[in-house]
């Protein structure tokens, strides 16, 4: 009871933090039952277990086959994937960042339900779009294209970037961009020269949800690509899984892991934009 | 003199209107050709025979509600229905609840509680079909490392993912696992902001324990709990990745959802406009949710 009093309380003062290992251990506990997928993930990716009874608990029989199996049939993907999401970023910023600018700054009648209506896309299921586009795109012949993968990712990325980046941008002191103005240049070239550099964090922080967004798309590439032209590695992933009685599971989450390393890598190198882009709204 | 200013000032206000539309233009473009226009669409398609013939004869023809009768008479209709029901009051109410409880635990402030609680969101890392692959080993039957921990403990090996009676319990288990970082931290954040006043004025009143989380932590919280049980909800309704990854909706339709079967009869059966009928009853009960959550919200939209 006591136990469970201290987990549900906020309240009791700060005691000796000795006293407080317990927790500690027991945090352990949690944490690793929530991390061993991933352990495992990375476990299974570094051992020959092709199908065999068991797999070892520790990568004792280290081997690397599952990487080299994975870039061999996965390396393509993984091109493609790259190719998609840095083209998402670059095309969702271009698009993005102006109207966050637009929305934050200019009163306009329709700016709240604009925002309204960019908050209402955040709900509507990827598969009732993806159902329409893929007819639009057949005409279109956008299907199995690089560009139709692009613009269908980056419509989906817009909505969530523009709400981040205008939250920023809200807070924007209006007498830096007048000043600008006074000085004779026009709302184009203040947006550039001012408003932009400002935003630098907000602007990476977007970007990066937008890499990450367009990189574990999985839906728009099954519904609107069907040849291996254009295909993703999340796709690259799901044919594994498709091909029925996989045994071979070293390639399967060798691939998983290298799928997940651009995210790890961008949260490592941008830690410290997110962490500055949360905190500058709150310091101006 | 005042009609010149009065040309010049309707000028300039002409001027920052064009101005002010040039930054948010494209992005209306983008949101009326990939939002506007696939609503209106699916809509229509959901009235017509649109089939793969349609692709070479450009032939739809207009059905009325002959596709809306068809989904709504199919007995698979009614367990996807009480499967996407099961599955997101399962997974928002388990994830929910350990996020709280975790939320709570990483409050305390113990050593290496910051560390830990930021190694939650290690899982994040994953796209969501690489988790689905993880989980699908995880839980295969023969050589799953679930199974093969279990068999420690003498349990014959459980067939989650092809047992029909097992793969929703196993489907929920994984969309739990993912839903648990993100409702910790939100839930943290929110429990960030009660403040430690108030925990030390009830406890002089003798409120502790369970009751001061009843009068003070919860109603404090609240705003932040429905916000995240909102959003756990539309995400859920969503959920496609996951559920094609780990049992691509079988066995026997046992893990269809709405959404997978709007998948299924879409892009396998290739039935787009039953798909598209199929995708208005998804877009509908996601629409209420999404109203509701709008008018929690309408304060941060208006100011």
């Amino acid at each position: 009871m006591t136990e469970t009093r201290a987990l549900l309380l906020g309240n009791t003062p700060r005691r000796a933090p000795a006293r407080k290992w317990p927790m500690t251990v027991l945090g352990v506990i949690f944490l690793a039952i929530m991390v061993f997928p991933v352990y495992w993930m990375i476990n299974s990716s570094l051992q020959a277990n092709s199908g065999a009874a068991t797999t070892d608990w520790l990568p004792f029989h280290l081997t690397f086959a599952g990487y080299r199996a994975a870039i061999t049939q996965q390396g393509q993907n993984l091109a493609t994937s790259l190719i998609v999401s840095v083209s998402t970023v670059i095309l969702t910023l271009i698009v993005a960042t102006p109207a966050a600018y637009g929305l934050a700054r200019f009163k306009m009648k329709g700016t709240t339900a604009f925002v309204f209506v960019l908050l209402i896309t955040q709900m509507i299921p990827t598969i009732v779009i993806a159902n329409a586009l893929y007819t639009l795109f057949n005409h279109l012949g956008l299907l199995n294209s690089y560009l139709g993968l692009i613009l269908a990712d980056t419509s989906a990325q817009i909505p969530f970037a523009i709400i981040l980046m205008r939250a920023f941008m809200v807070s924007i002191p209006t007498s830096l961009v007048e000043a600008a103005l006074v000085d004779g240049a026009n709302n184009f070239r203040a947006f550039r020269s001012i408003v932009i550099p400002i935003s630098k964090n907000a602007i990476i922080t977007a970007a990066l949800f937008t890499f990450l967004g367009a990189w574990g798309d999985f839906l728009f590439a099954l519904t609107l690509t069907s040849t291996p032209a254009v295909r993703p590695i999340t796709l690259g992933i799901y044919n594994y899984l498709g091909a029925n009685g996989t045994t071979e599971w070293g390639p399967v989450m060798a691939t998983a892991v290298i799928a997940s390393i651009p995210a790890g890598l961008l949260l490592i190198i941008a830690q410290k934009y997110i962490a500055a882009g949360a905190l500058g709204g709150a310091i101006k | 003199m005042t009609s010149v200013t009065g040309t010049a000032r309707r000028r300039v206000r002409v001027g920052r209107f064009l101005t002010s539309w040039a930054f948010v233009a494209p992005a209306l473009l983008f949101v009326l050709v990939f939002f506007g226009y696939p609503i209106v669409q699916n809509v229509v398609m959901s009235l017509q025979n649109y089939t793969t013939t349609t692709f070479y004869t450009g032939e739809a023809p207009f059905v009325g509600f002959a596709n809306y009768a068809d989904i709504f008479s199919n007995p698979i209709f009614v367990t996807t229905v009480i499967n996407t029901a099961l599955f997101t009051v399962g997974s928002i109410v388990l994830q929910f609840s350990i996020g709280l409880g975790l939320a709570l635990f990483f409050k305390r402030h113990f050593p290496l509680s910051g560390f830990l609680r930021s190694l939650l969101l290690l899982p994040w890392l994953l796209p969501l079909i690489a988790s689905a692959a993880v989980w699908k080993w995880i839980l295969d039957q023969g050589s799953g490392a679930l199974n093969q921990f279990l068999a420690v403990f003498g349990v014959a090996p459980v067939p989650w993912l092809v047992s029909p009676s097992l793969a929703l319990v196993a489907v929920i288990g994984v969309n739990i696992w993912l839903g648990i970082p993100f409702n910790t931290t939100i839930l943290y954040s929110g429990l960030q902001a009660v403040p430690e006043e108030l925990y030390e004025a009830a406890s002089l009143d003798g409120a502790v324990g369970w009751r001061a989380f009843w009068h003070i932590t919860w109603p404090s919280i609240r705003s932040v709990v429905s916000v995240v049980i909102v959003l756990g909800v539309v995400y859920t309704l969503r959920v496609v990745d996951i559920i094609l990854g780990l049992t691509g909706g079988g066995p026997a339709n046992s893990t269809q959802t709405l959404a997978t079967w709007a998948y299924q009869n879409s892009f396998v059966q290739f039935a787009f406009g039953r798909g598209a009928a199929i995708s208005n009853v998804l877009i509908a009960v996601s629409l209420i949710f999404a109203i509701v959550y709008l008018y929690m919200n309408r304060k941060e939209v208006d100011e």
